[in-house]
Formats: structure tokens, C-alpha cells, sequence
């Protein structure tokens, strides 16, 4: 009887183990299928041509596939949108987490946490036809529709995932180190920016790279507002055309298993790659970097 | 030199946080300048960051305004309940709602248990060391995934591979692949919550592992674990790309066979929004009918 029920503990034990694998299996399927569908290009455009070609006309005779100004698009907007979002959403996640009243706090967390659940649809929309003429009409430019209104909506859109994960970090500072500090006499801003956060310092560029992530890899914002010009932005106010723009606008019209379809697995490739190491990149730091007591400060 | 003068500057802030904190001593305010310029400063860094998070509270308040303000009127109840006619370009949204409304279902039905035993494999069975760390960092990864790449896989996978066609059947499919990790990060925060007296209790009056969990965990957590499941559906929902690949179909001839919707074989209309992005094309701003603005209440 007491076999039994173990190889039963052991049979659910490892069914369960195998279910967990179901996520790196997709993971797994993503990379295979983007390269299976993606590699043929390389048959049409060197690697180097393909990277580094200033010419994206997909569809002219014959076609150019270089995807340069597109991923300046993308790094550009990622650039622009981080250095809104950054500062804001960490200045928040300081504020709510160390600062602000109760009552402050439980008003303006739930509202952060909604913002990451609009639709980026609704903000791109928000985008295209608010800010867009706005900005025509005040800075008077050709159009709203460039690299700084899409770094702005992108910015709003990485808020809550900075926000979010930054504030747990500094939420879970010790709070003997603050104490300790603020016995020895620091004020209350020395003892945040010198003491709360170096210790939490890991978790908030976790937060940082996991939203430039987010922003990076956005695609209808980027679809609606960038612009769509598939160049390289000579200043701020250019439109550009970021990587998932160009997939997401150009795949329902790409021949099935034509070279303009594999341009658009291989643009998505490395889409993936960024995104990847991005992701890398933040969980080697929250697990290198991580406050384990009060002493590693 | 004056501990205490710096103590009582601090201990306002201080209260609020710990309640042992509580001053009940008085310290004689000393006001040197080196300390009023400190008290400055903090106190203009301090608004810096309250004015930031007031922006940020008011950014959704601003979009949402600007939706339900233009969007309201639109809102009819032959709006939500016709079909749309003169090529999407009047009548309803019925079709679209009903077809998001599949989507989220089928994606939930497909990812709901999927995520929910990884999770109970993390959290409950396996033990810290290489494989878990390798599964954690595939779950992460996956949450990192661009949701245009996930259109791209559900294409190239579910679409052409499986043969599934232009389905609601692919479309939930992808949808489900994109909601699980957000499904397992919700489900492992409620197991966590699940104090560990009630798996002792339950161990220890002899109680298996698998029992213990089905009959103890899973009840206690179950409120936190739907919470998530359908926040991560809900997110799913909103995503446009991947559906525009996998599930939507844009051409309205197609209009009455998806409207149909016989079987989970079927394209459905979504959102209008993808018509919004067809339009979109020729770039510049659009001529946009009224009732495009109501759909993004939804």
C-alpha cells in the first residue's frame, strides 16, 4: 500500500515536471519556427547586407532588404522612451515606496498598475489622434506621427513595469540599513539616495532593461505612431519605422514563403535577439547583484 | 556633535512608516544653515518625485477621459448588438465582440491548466538547482518575447504547420502562449501566500504530498490563482499583433462566414482597430468614423 501511493506521489510528481517544461518547449518552438521561416533569406541578401542595408523596399523590382534604418528605428524609439520612463518611473517607485501618505499611495499605485492594463492599442489611438496634431500644431513640424510622440506613448507604456518592480525592490530594502542611517543623522534624502538606493540597485535595473524590453519589442504603438518612414531619423522629430512596425504592417501583404515573407521572420529574429538578451541581461543581474542580508551593501 | 537635531528633522517622515517609530520625545529644533539647505533640497527632490507620480496617475486619467468623452455616444445598444454593414463602415460590433470573447476562452481553457501546474511544480515539487533555474529563466524569457514574434510563431506554427488555417482555434492557441507566463508568475505569488502550517498540518496528519496539495493548497489559493488567470487573459485580449496574424480577418466578403462561426475553424472579425491599422497604410492620419473611438472602451 505505501508503494503505491508512492509511485503514484512519483507518477504526478514527474507529470507536473513535464508540464513545467511546456514553457521552455515554446520557447524553444519560437526560435526554431522564426529561423525555419526566416533563414531562406539568406539565400537572396548576405547577412551583412541584410544588417546592415540602409534600403528597405520590400516590394520594388528588385527588392532591397536591409533592415539598418529599422533597427535604428527600434533603438532610437527604446533610447528616447527609456529616458522618459526611466526617470519617472523610478522617481514614482521611490515616492511610493518610501515617501508618499497611505492615502497618497492608495490612490496612485492601483492607477500605475491600470495604465499596464490599457491595451496598447488604446494608447497608440491616444497617440495618432491627440498628440499627434498637438505636436504638429505646437512645435510646428511636417508630422505628429515621429520618433518623439512614439518614444512618449512607449515611455507611458514602460512606466508600470519600471515602476512596478522598482518599487518592490525598494520596499524590500531592510529596514534596519534605513534605521541605522537615520540614526547616524542623515536626512531622509541622504539616506535614499546613499543607502536605500545602492541596496536596491539591482532590482531597479532589472525593472529598467525588463521595460526597455517592453518597449522594444511594442508593436502597435510603434505601427500607429512612429511615422512608418523606413529611414534613418536625422533628428527627434523624424518619423522612423521600428522593427515590429514593419512586421506587423507588412506581413497580411507578403507572398506566403516568399523572400519578402522570410525578410519579415528574419526582421522578427532579431527582434527575438534583442528582446533575449535584454531578458539575459536582467535575470544575470537580479541574481548576481542581489541583497542577501544587510551585509553586502 | 547634534544627533538629535537631525533625528527629530527625520522623525516626521519616520512615523508614518514604523508605527515604533512614535516620538515621544521632544528634541529642541536646532536650525543651522548646513541643515535648512538640506531641508530644502529634500524638500524640492521630494516634489520632483510627487509631481511624477501625480503625471503618472494623471496620464491614464487623461487617455480614458479622452476615450469615454468621445467615445460614449457612439455606445447604442444597435451598436453593440449589429453586425457591421456598408464595408465596416456602419452597424454594429456584435461579430468582434463575440469573436474576442471565443478567443479569450478558448486561450483561457488551453493555458489555465498548463500554467497553473507549472506553477505547482515550481512552487510545491522541485527542488532549488540547475533545472529549476533553467525553467525559470525559459518562463522569463517567454514573458520577454515580443507579442509581434508570437504572431509570427502562431503564423509560421499553428497557421501553416499545424494547418489550422486562419482560425480562432490558432488565434487562442497563440493567445494561450503569450498569457501562461503571466499565469504562472500570479499562480506561484498566491501558492506563496499560502502559509506553510496548513502543508505541515496537512503532511503531518498523514496526508501525501499530491493530497496536501490538491485538497489544502489549491482551496486556499484558488481566489489569487483566478485573479491571475484572468488578468493574464485580459492582457492577452488587448494584444493586437499576434490576432492580426493567426485569427482576424480583415476582408468584409468574409463578413458572414465569420460571422457564422461555426466551429473553432473559423477567421472571426476582431477589433476594428485592425482595420484602423489597414487603413493606416498610406501613412498619415486616417479619416476615422465615430464609432471607432467607442471600441477602445473594451
Amino acid at each position: 500500500m505505501k508503494t503505491n501511493s508512492q509511485t503514484t506521489e512519483k507518477v504526478i510528481q514527474s507529470i507536473f515536471f513535464m508540464i513545467a517544461l511546456a514553457s521552455i518547449m515554446i520557447l524553444l518552438m519560437i526560435s526554431a519556427f522564426l529561423f525555419m521561416e526566416g533563414i531562406p533569406i539568406l539565400n537572396h541578401v548576405s547577412l551583412w547586407d541584410f544588417i546592415f542595408g540602409i534600403y528597405w523596399y520590400p516590394t520594388s523590382e528588385p527588392p532591397d532588404f536591409g533592415i539598418y534604418a529599422l533597427i535604428i528605428g527600434s533603438v532610437a524609439t527604446t533610447i528616447v522612451s527609456a529616458s522618459i520612463s526611466i526617470p519617472l518611473g523610478v522617481m514614482t517607485a521611490i515616492y511610493l515606496a518610501e515617501i508618499a501618505s497611505s492615502r497618497f499611495r492608495e490612490i496612485v499605485k492601483p492607477i500605475v498598475e491600470l495604465l499596464a492594463a490599457l491595451p496598447s492599442v488604446v494608447i497608440g489611438f491616444f497617440g495618432m489622434v491627440v498628440m499627434a496634431p498637438l505636436l504638429q500644431n505646437y512645435l510646428d513640424i511636417a508630422t505628429g506621427l515621429n520618433l518623439f510622440n512614439a518614444s512618449l506613448m512607449l515611455g507611458f507604456m514602460s512606466i508600470p513595469t519600471i515602476c512596478s518592480i522598482s518599487e518592490d525592490a525598494i520596499y524590500s530594502v531592510p529596514t534596519n540599513l534605513k534605521e541605522a542611517s537615520l540614526a547616524l543623522g542623515a536626512t531622509h534624502l541622504e539616506t535614499i539616495t546613499r543607502v536605500i538606493l545602492p541596496a536596491s540597485i539591482s532590482g531597479i535595473s532589472t525593472a529598467v532593461i525588463l521595460g526597455m524590453s517592453r518597449a522594444i519589442g511594442e508593436t502597435m504603438v510603434v505601427l500607429m505612431v512612429a511615422g512608418g518612414a523606413a529611414m534613418v531619423p536625422q533628428s527627434i522629430f523624424d518619423p522612423v519605422r521600428p522593427l515590429p512596425a514593419s512586421i506587423a504592417a507588412e506581413m497580411a501583404e507578403a507572398p506566403f514563403r516568399g523572400e519578402h515573407y522570410a525578410a519579415l521572420f528574419a526582421t522578427g529574429i532579431v527582434l527575438f535577439v534583442f528582446t533575449f538578451i535584454f531578458n539575459l541581461v536582467a535575470d544575470y543581474i537580479s541574481n548576481k547583484y542581489r541583497q542577501v542580508g544587510d551585509s553586502t551593501l | 556633535m547634534n544627533n538629535s537635531n537631525a533625528s527629530n528633522g527625520d522623525s516626521k517622515q519616520e512615523d508614518s512608516h514604523s508605527t515604533k517609530a512614535k516620538a515621544d520625545y521632544k528634541v529642541e529644533r536646532l536650525d543651522f544653515p548646513d541643515n535648512q539647505v538640506k531641508k530644502m533640497v529634500q524638500s524640492v527632490v521630494f516634489g520632483i518625485f510627487r509631481f511624477s507620480a501625480t503625471l503618472n496617475g494623471f496620464a491614464l486619467l487623461i487617455v480614458v477621459y479622452f476615450m469615454v468623452s468621445n467615445g460614449l455616444s457612439a455606445i447604442t445598444w444597435e451598436f453593440l448588438t449589429q453586425p457591421p454593414t456598408d464595408a465596416m463602415t456602419k452597424g454594429g460590433i456584435l461579430p468582434c465582440i463575440v469573436g474576442t470573447f471565443c478567443l479569450s476562452l478558448g486561450a483561457i481553457l488551453i493555458a489555465f491548466p498548463i500554467g497553473v501546474a507549472s506553477a505547482i511544480y515550481l512552487n510545491e515539487y522541485a527542488r532549488p538547482g540547475r533545472t529549476i533555474r533553467i525553467i525559470r529563466l525559459g518562463i522569463n524569457n517567454l514573458a520577454g518575447v515580443p507579442s509581434v514574434v508570437f504572431g509570427l510563431f502562431g503564423l509560421a506554427f499553428f497557421v501553416v504547420w499545424m494547418k489550422m488555417g486562419v482560425s480562432i482555434l490558432a488565434g487562442a492557441l497563440t493567445l494561450a502562449a503569450m498569457s501562461l507566463p503571466v499565469i504562472i508568475g500570479s499562480t506561484e505569488e498566491a501558492l506563496r501566500a499560502v502559509p506553510d502550517t496548513y502543508r505541515e498540518a496537512s503532511l503531518g496528519i498523514g496526508a501525501t504530498k499530491w493530497q496536501t496539495i490538491y485538497r489544502v493548497v489549491l482551496p486556499a489559493a484558488l481566489p489569487g490563482i483566478l485573479t491571475g488567470g484572468i488578468l493574464g487573459i485580459s492582457r492577452a485580449a488587448g494584444e493586437t499583433a499576434p490576432i492580426m496574424f493567426t485569427a482576424a480577418v480583415f476582408i468584409p466578403l468574409i463578413c458572414h462566414q465569420a460571422l457564422l462561426m461555426k466551429s473553432w475553424h473559423c477567421p472571426i472579425i476582431y477589433m476594428y482597430w485592425q482595420q484602423l491599422v489597414l487603413k493606416l497604410k498610406p501613412r498619415g492620419i486616417c479619416n476615422m468614423e465615430r464609432p471607432l473611438f467607442s471600441l477602445h472602451l473594451f
